[in-house]
């Protein structure tokens, strides 16, 4: 384990309830008694509801919309079409890659599902009676649906909106270096190779996305509801997109009902209600259904990767070579820093020592609905967290080494760290040997053969599969980390009370983490006053410092480093007011939580509350009274929390089906703050990589309709399906973060996927299969055992 | 059309189109919104309610049909001032992240415990299979189960 | 998301219903769970001018034996059927089928008697009811039909209803001797159709020969439907591993499965296969259990 001085957090009791304790959420109080408050909660006098009306088809021109008998429909206020808002600039919008994105269709439609049309009326029931009454005329256009065939030369241009665009291309970007990467294939003696999609999945938080615009005419404050996980950096959007006065408008974000992603977009559904509202002046509720959620908003995934690994006969890694193709749907609206094209795929060479990677991307468009950044993805360490396991799997088949052996011998040592890996990151703190020895252990690897030949003679197939990953959140330094222009760092603002309490506020933006908790504790930690005395406000963007919100786990390593910045600038400053107290010098002062007390003299003290009311009541000559500041934090680097999963299944060879026999997670996210929270984020991810290995995922047919845009077809597992989970942990705290802590909201979703893939392909192994693409059902694997047979 | 639904033990009146589903008259007609929405095709649960002490999809069922009936909804758990038991076992075992899924999950638990105080996972899994939980992978919403199920068994003499 | 209009009666009789029936049957739809019918006019696939709430009429929920039938009510939850202790003894298939309806909350409001009237080729119970040779009663004002399940469903959602009647119970044929059944269903995940259901039924004499079987198959066909061949092959055989291969054999060649997301045909075909030969295996472990 590596730590370094100064950044072990100190111990503090239960009662003061610091970094390491179990807290119970503050916030559960209000959400155990149906007092949550949601966007589709919100309502204002005077507001009316919107519903947007969607194409059926995947590529075509609009040739006419006539909305007259809508328009008649009694309860109906308003129909918007793209030509209305065409006349205010707004029929277009900026995504957040630097691309356009059409608000409502004007001259073509380029997917299933995209915005056409806007009823604003009394009620919803009415908006969506006006909705059947608005009448399309289309002319179809051949839809494009495979992004490989999106890129021919002779495939449809969908993107001819786009001046200068005469193909399908997305972006092209590359990383590591080709040169070095040919040399070490040069030398391999044996080269692995797999062919792997990962295919579209939808966060589909159980809230769906909304907002509820209030564009006042009489202050023209704009005062927007809306359910993001980004509200300051969608404040500043709006006002440049709108051409409202940023200092006019508010993004409040209520309590939201799970993000995973899907909330960091702006969706056209936003603008058109945001424009209702200021054609109308009267407050305008949006709230998507299910279907419009799946069908529309930020995907993820969707990934056609080749890769593959050079090595020596003995085992060692020399080399890795990636060729991936995005389908990045009709419009490049990926949420990531903007120097990366394919977001941190580039850390696609994982947990492993060897000196030379290329790593080659091209995005596609195609009509299918824009995004692919979201679903605890880490900006694509999902995606590429899963091709190198199930590649290192691959690779131990081919040379006949066991799985975890061949990691062993290749993992990363505690002592190259900080690791520069091939492709740029440089890895601040890692023990992956001991992680993945923990997980062995716990399954007792040793004896997996016997119970495969146990199970055999049952007439099942029994597999264990791996996955060792290392993840890089808390984007990021402003050095390489932007969206949109905007540097991601967040902030902490910390007020103290004159009654010792304490109100902390933050850029960043809970969708169910724990924030209310788990940044009181980190403030109460710092000063000694007791979590349950420290209020934590998000979401406001009248009433929080300036931050890029909450994704890609990125709170605990920006904003968490912020409060604990601030609080020790505070504590400082408390020591200054309590020696004044003491009448001692500074310097004469030992600090205990929650008390400054004179050296040698124990009796002699004064309480953090005592000082919090001399800040106002008795300060020293020449010290600025209160006790309060704000710190952005410019992080100096990634953090990387990693793990080690193990996951063993039983596979039906009659008819496929598979069920998990053992899961077993070694998580490893440095210093924790609240175990229990950190447990709770984990089983959620592992929930989620089970959903997506087992049957969760959205797909076209060749007409380019949508298969997967409700519940009945996107297939979230239930609580019967959902395996049983054992955690256990390491802790290698990050050198640069000052607390040492790391940030673990996706580590499962990256790293579970290959483990359960690993585990059914390792129990299809006797039978030579080498890959089944996720989501593996039983079908799948049916289909595969019976061609593997066929082929013998 | 007239309806008079008893909700949380209070009669409450509304006037209401025959298509107004019931998860609306709660939500909109009586201010009740911690029952949710969260899809469109009756398969996530969210609004589930209890229809006389048993759980249904408040989304799956018009106002009208609870004409003379008696529902409970989330704000109804907590009596005399005290949490219930299921409750206190939400908060005490993290059982809830985002907070969405929770009155359903809470009113399905509770609903189970009154007819089995001693149920085992599976039955607990089995019985919440109707819900959807995307925060917490079920594996704490169990434990918040058989934390109340100890609970109620502690207090009963 | 939001249904149509529509007109609401609640009758409290059942001759106010058929009445309402008689008058407005080709615009109404009759509502007992609306488990199905609900979600459906929520996506605008279903609108009708009016709907007839069946709900508040007494005696449509009875579950009893009676005549040598098991006889459901209309109004039988699907909860009511995993709950009942008379199902348990009466009918195999039916105990087994009833927990895999979609799932426990539906499973509240559900109804078995809808469910078959529904006649959706994904649903479960007219599988099972195929198998087990029930008869539906359907009433009118004119009076009171027996339709075998055999002749009720001709077609996906479609059946030997009249839109002025109404389906008032299932009649179950009892088990002659010792008599078992099951109810196999591949499915996705609790809540979905299935991919494949297998209903399989049987009654032995004294001897240990079978004198009725049934098999019956749901989601690979255009509608649920009797595997008549296989049910043929065990009438008067006594069972054993090789007949029910063969019964499962031909159960297999009796279905017409398609590609879809849930499977290929080829795949839906040989779970046809299996769990016909499990079901009967089940079956016959019942039958001599009792």
């Amino acid at each position: 384990m590596t730590t370094t001085e100064g950044n072990a957090p100190s111990a503090t009791t239960p009662e003061i309830g610091g970094v390491g304790h179990s807290v119970r959420r503050k916030e559960d109080d209000r959400f155990v008694q149906g007092g949550g408050q949601y966007l589709e909660d919100i309502t204002l006098p005077g507001m009316l509801h919107l519903a947007l009306l969607r194409s059926p088809l995947p590529h075509a021109r609009v040739v006419k919309i006539d909305a007259s008998a809508a328009e008649q429909l009694p309860g109906v206020v308003a129909v918007v079409t793209g030509e209305a808002l065409a006349a205010h600039d707004l029929a277009w919008m900026p995504t957040l890659s630097g691309d356009t994105q059409a608000v409502l269709a004007t001259d073509k439609v380029r997917f299933q599902g995209q915005e056409v049309a806007g009823v604003v009326a009394e009620s919803p029931y009415i908006a969506w009676d006006a909705l059947e009454l608005i009448d399309v005329e289309y002319d179809p256009l051949p839809p494009v649906v495979d992004p490989k065939r999106a890129l021919e030369a002779d495939a449809p241009l969908i993107r001819d909106d786009k001046e200068g665009q005469t193909d399908n291309s997305c972006y092209q970007w590359e990383a590591g270096d080709k040169a070095a990467t040919d040399q070490a294939f040069a030398e391999a003696d044996t080269v692995v190779s797999l062919d792997t999609h990962y295919p579209r999945s939808h966060p589909a938080p159980l809230e769906t996305c909304g907002c509820v615009a209030d564009l006042n005419p009489v202050t023209g404050q704009a005062t927007i509801y809306m359910t993001s996980q980004a509200p300051h950096a969608i404040r500043t959007l709006f006002a440049m997109v709108a051409g409202l006065p940023e200092e006019n408008i508010r993004v409040v974000s209520p309590d939201i009902g799970g993000g995973f992603g899907n909330k960091v977009p702006i969706y056209p559904g936003y603008v058109v209600a945001t424009a209702a509202s200021l054609l109308i002046g009267r407050p305008v509720k949006w709230i998507e259904s299910r279907s419009e959620n799946l069908i529309s908003t930020g995907f993820a995934r969707d990934y056609h990767m080749h890769a593959d690994l050079a090595l020596r006969r003995d085992g060692t890694m020399l080399g890795l070579r990636v060729n991936m193709v995005s389908d990045n749907g009709a419009f490049y609206a990926d949420a990531q820093p903007s120097k990366f094209r394919a977001g941190l795929f580039h850390v696609v060479t994982g947990s492993y020592d060897y000196p030379a990677a290329h790593v080659v991307t091209q995005g596609a468009y195609t009509n299918k609905a824009p995004g692919g950044v979201a679903y605890r993805c880490s900006f694509r360490i999902t995606e590429a967290s899963y091709l190198i396991e199930r590649l290192v799997q691959n690779a131990a088949y081919e040379l006949g080494i066991d799985p975890a052996v061949l990691r062993m011998k290749n993992f990363i040592r505690p002592e190259q760290f900080p690791y520069h890996t091939p492709t740029g990151f440089v890895y601040d703190s890692g023990d992956y040997g001991a992680a993945l020895q923990k997980a062995l252990d716990h399954v007792a690897y040793a004896g997996i053969a016997q119970e495969k030949e146990e199970a055999r003679k049952e007439g099942k197939l029994v597999g264990v599969g791996i996955a060792s990953f290392t993840e890089a959140v808390g984007a990021g330094p402003s050095k390489d980390y932007d969206i949109a222009g905007l540097k991601m760092f967040d902030s902490a603002e910390l007020r103290v009370h004159p009654t010792g309490k304490a109100i902390l506020k933050l850029g960043t933006k809970s969708q169910g983490q724990g924030h209310e908790t788990t940044y009181a504790q980190i403030v109460a930690n710092e000063l000694g006053i007791p979590a349950s005395d420290i209020a934590v406000r998000e979401g406001d963007t009248d009433d929080t410092p300036y931050g890029l919100g909450t994704y890609a786990s990125r709170s605990t390593p920006t904003s968490g480093a912020a409060a604990v910045v601030i609080a020790r600038k505070l504590r400082e400053k408390a020591r200054t007011i309590a020696a004044h107290l003491l009448e001692a010098s500074e310097e004469d002062l030992d600090w205990e939580p929650g008390r400054f007390v004179v050296k040698g003299a124990p009796d002699r003290g004064v309480t953090i509350q005592d000082v919090a009311l001399a800040a106002y009541t008795n300060f020293p000559d020449g010290t600025e009274p209160g006790l309060e500041g704000v710190h952005y934090y410019d992080p100096p680097n990634l953090t990387y929390p990693f793990g080690s999963y193990v996951v063993v299944v039983e596979v039906d060879e009659e008819t496929g089906v598979w069920s998990v026999r053992r899961m077993i997670a070694v998580d490893d996210c440095g210093v924790r703050i609240n175990p229990m929270i950190v447990e709770g984020q984990i089983c959620g991810g592992l929930a989620e990589g089970f959903a997506m290995s087992a049957m969760q995922y959205i797909t076209f047919d060749e007409d380019g309709n949508c298969i997967g845009s409700n519940f009945m077809d996107y297939l979230i597992p239930t609580a019967w399906e959902t395996p049983r989970f054992e955690l256990d942990e390491t802790v290698t705290p990050s050198p640069h973060h000052p607390i040492g802590a790391k940030g673990v909201g996706e580590s499962a979703t990256v790293g579970s996927p290959a483990a359960y893939v690993n585990a059914v392909i390792d129990a299809l192994a006797p039978f030579g299969i080498r890959n089944i693409d996720m989501p593996v059902t039983p079908a799948r694997v049916w289909e595969a055992m019976r061609e593997a047979k066929a082929g013998t | 059309m007239q309806v008079t639904v008893t909700v949380n033990g209070v009669e409450r009146n509304g006037d209401v189109e025959p298509r107004m589903l019931l998860v609306h008259f709660l939500r909109t007609t009586l201010d009740l919104t911690g029952t949710h929405v969260g899809c469109d095709t009756s398969n996530c649960g969210a609004c589930t309610v209890l229809l006389d002490g048993k759980p249904v999809k408040s989304c799956t069922m018009f106002a009208v049909q609870a004409n003379r009936r008696s529902i409970t909804t989330v704000e109804g758990l907590k009596q005399d001032g005290q949490l219930d038991p299921i409750q206190q076992g939400f908060k005490e075992m993290h059982g809830l992240q985002c907070g969405f899924c929770t009155p359903a999950m809470m009113l399905v638990s509770k609903a189970l415990l009154d007819r089995d105080s001693d149920p085992e996972e599976d039955d607990i899994r089995w019985a919440l299979s109707g819900n959807l939980c995307r925060c917490t992978g079920y594996v704490n919403i169990v434990k918040a189960v058989q934390w109340a199920a100890n609970e109620m068994q502690r207090a009963t003499p | 998301m939001y249904p149509a209009e529509f007109d609401y009666v609640a009758p409290t009789t059942l001759d106010e219903v058929l009445a309402v029936l008689a008058e407005r049957g080709d615009e109404a739809k009759v509502l007992a769970g609306g488990q199905s019918l609900i979600p459906m006019m929520k996506l605008r696939f279903a609108f009708p001018e009016a709907l007839v709430d069946v709900n508040r009429v007494p005696g449509l929920d009875s579950l009893e034996e009676s005549d040598g039938h098991l006889r459901v009510g209309a109004l039988v939850r699907h909860n009511d059927v995993v709950t009942s202790e008379v199902v348990r003894r009466a009918n195999h298939t039916m105990a087994a089928a009833a927990p895999w309806i979609a799932d426990p909350i539906v499973r509240n409001l559900g109804t078995v008697g809808g469910s078959v009237a529904h006649a959706d080729p994904l649903g479960d119970w007219a599988s099972v009811m195929l198998a087990c040779g029930a008869d539906v009663v359907a009433r009118s004002t004119t009076g009171e039909r027996v339709i075998p399940m055999a002749d009720f469903i001709s077609g996906p959602f479609t059946t030997a209803l009249e839109p002025t009647e109404l389906l008032t119970e299932l009649r179950v044929p009892k088990y002659a001797g010792g008599g078992g059944g099951a109810y196999l269903k591949m499915e996705r995940k609790v809540g979905d159709y299935a991919t494949v259901g297998v209903a399989t039924h049987l009654d032995l004499d004294g001897g240990g020969t079978v004198t009725a079987a049934g098999v019956a198959l749901t989601s690979v066909a255009p509608h649920n439907i009797k595997a008549v061949e296989a049910e043929q092959a065990l009438v008067g055989q006594t069972p054993s591993d090789a007949l029910f291969a063969e019964a499962a054999d031909l159960a297999a060649g009796a279905a017409e499965p398609r590609d879809d997301v849930r499977g290929t045909a080829e795949y839906k075909r040989e779970i046809v296969r299996v769990f016909t030969r499990r079901g009967l295996a089940k079956a016959l472990e019942l039958a001599h259990a009792s």
